[in-house]
């Protein structure tokens, strides 16, 4: 029977050493944990999991959080594929540092993002200051969460539509343009279409990013309950009330979400890939 | 989730497509399409990390040079260190270790498996602290227990190494799982008839083919272990000089509005990240180069 079974038989050694010790990782570092945090909610009875997590400062701090975040990647999917087809097809000097410097959202820790950010924003900072005459505070704000939040996701839509445009064939555009389509109608009905699924996915990435972040957005946002009051903050506070159950309760529900997110970006980067590869 | 680029998406990348007039912009439009997109960068970009250098000498170098040498600073550097020092190596031989089984060997579930290795990035980093606060703090499942040996996890380094081994987890695996799937194991099984142990083949054949690939995934979790600030923060317990990481360091003294101090130590963070970009882009340059090479030799 075995070996009819392994007629393909894997020569390779260290199969079971491998998979065996990547499993006992992930589950004593990420899994069982993270199971922690839903044993923990157990022993909430529904009704006050529900209180917790409905509290008036935590649903404004719902708002906020995924307000600023859409915000943010909505922001971040448009300048994002801006930034992408000038990098892609267009030559400016200094362009190989801007490429490289795109990435700085995700090399910068975040704590040093929030105070440059604040800094800059704020009614004495270099843009800030420029701002504040007109009507408009930024720093100490919801405005200023969005600032935050469109840093932290800048480099995901310009990452994932990057590769996409860089493999797009000059023939369609080139086909499209001897059928007497202009650039925009060939830009709305050929390019656009075929980067759809990658500036969803950086557009999905950007917001999962968002949603969860906290060290950059802390300094600009003012944290005022119920108004520039974000939902990691809230979990904070909780701890630090030693209020274990009600910060578990809502890192909860934020888990839920952003393993929601999880499965939808998973779905999309499917679509995203096959698309790419149907498309060579 | 990372949104972390693999470099092998990069290997096409310097190919320029020469563009005749019918698919590309007229000049005026292109200048435009790159002022608005430069003037969004250096808003969001540019501008912030100016800051943190400017602010830092504000005082003079003088301030700034002490605000590195006190102390505090020189533990919380230290600690940083440690805890980078020992989160990379775990995450280095769990990344190996996972990318081995994943891109060599077909399995039931493999897919989840993937997608659970992604999970840290999916969580809040405040969370990531949070779910060892409810284990090993004093209300946790070993609290009684390890106040009893007296052995400290929460308020303690063993708890700051655990946070950024949870926030760093999935960097080097995801780096190499899409790589050593698209190598195959055709070398492997060479070596192996040829008479070599399976360590051999790994030292002499798998590690030199994913060299560039593997410090790729190491400067990207230096990055973020020396960088992770809400994770460490929630286990931390902000004990100044015992338990501070720098991140940590730069969020007392912002708050203590000595802000030259807190530029200063921030400056030597965005130093680290424009040291990782730097690498980063030499890496990608360096497989790039690697890949064209050997579509030359193939059309050989």
């Amino acid at each position: 029977m075995a070996t009819t079974i392994r007629k393909h038989r894997n020569v390779l050694p260290g199969f079971r050493l491998s998979l065996g010790y990547t499993i006992l990782y992930l589950s004593l570092i990420v899994l069982i944990p993270l199971a922690a945090t839903f044993l923990k909610t157990a022993e909430l009875s529904f009704a006050e999991f529900w209180a917790v997590v409905t509290a008036p400062r935590v649903v404004a701090s719902y708002k906020l959080t995924f307000g600023a975040s859409l915000l943010g990647a909505l922001i971040n999917a448009v300048f994002g594929l801006l930034t992408a087809w000038v990098l892609v097809r267009y030559t400016f000097p200094g362009k190989k540092i801007v490429d490289a410097l795109v990435d700085l959202p995700f090399a910068l820790p975040t704590a040093v993002a929030g105070i440059a950010l604040t800094a800059v924003y704020a009614g004495n900072g270099w843009i800030g200051s420029l701002l504040e005459p007109n009507g408009i505070k930024v720093a100490f704000t919801p405005l200023g969460v969005v600032v935050a939040l469109t840093f932290i996701g800048l480099p995901f839509v310009v990452r994932t539509v990057q590769p996409v445009l860089q493999d797009l064939e000059a023939e369609t555009e080139e086909a499209a343009a001897s059928l007497g389509a202009n650039r925009w109608q060939t830009f709305r009905k050929i390019i656009l279409p075929a980067v759809w699924p990658a500036l969803l996915t950086g557009f999905a990435l950007a917001f999962a990013r968002a949603v969860g972040e906290y060290g950059s957005v802390i300094f600009i946002a003012g944290n005022m309950p119920m108004v520039s009051e974000i939902t990691p903050l809230i979990i904070i506070t909780k701890l630090e009330q030693y209020d274990y159950t009600g910060a578990t309760a809502v890192a909860v529900v934020m888990l839920v979400i952003s393993f929601l997110l999880l499965l939808a970006i998973n779905g999309l980067q499917w679509w995203s890939s096959h698309r790419h590869q149907a498309s060579r | 989730m990372s949104g972390v680029t693999n470099i092998s998406q990069y290997s096409r990348y310097n190919a320029r497509v020469a563009r005749s007039r019918a698919t590309s912009e007229p000049a005026w439009i292109r200048w435009a399409l790159i002022a608005v997109s430069l003037a969004f960068l250096t808003l969001f970009l540019f501008v912030p990390l100016a800051a943190v250098f400017t602010e830092a000498f504000r005082k003079g170098y003088e301030v700034y040079l002490n605000a590195l040498i006190e102390p505090d600073a020189l533990s919380a550097i230290k600690l940083t260190l440690i805890a980078a020092g020992i989160a990379l190596p775990l995450n280095l031989v769990f990344g190996v270790s996972a990318a081995w089984a994943i891109a060599k060997f077909e399995f039931r579930g493999k897919s989840v498996l993937i997608t659970l290795i992604d999970l840290p990035f999916a969580v809040s980093p405040v969370i990531a602290g949070l779910i060892y606060v409810l284990i090993f703090g004093l209300q946790g499942w070993f609290g009684e227990w390890m106040s009893a040996h007296d052995f400290k996890v929460i308020f303690a380094i063993p708890g700051i190494v655990l946070a950024t081994i949870f926030v760093t987890f999935p960097f080097i695996a995801r780096e190499l799982i899409p790589l050593m799937q698209a190598q195959g194991k055709d070398e492997e099984e060479a070596g192996l008839v040829l008479g070599a142990s399976g360590w051999q083949v790994f030292w002499k054949v798998t590690l030199p083919n994913i060299k560039w690939g593997l410090l790729y995934g190491i400067i990207l979790t230096n990055a973020r272990a020396m960088g992770e600030f809400g994770a460490v923060s929630v286990v931390s317990g902000h004990i100044r000089g015992l338990t501070n990481t720098m991140p940590l360091h730069v969020e007392i003294l912002y708050n203590e509005y000595n802000y030259a101090a807190a530029f200063a130590v921030a400056s030597l963070l965005a130093l680290l990240a424009l040291v990782t970009l730097a690498l980063k882009s030499f890496i990608e340059w360096q497989t790039a180069r690697q890949a064209s090479d050997n579509e030359k030799l193939a059309e050989e």
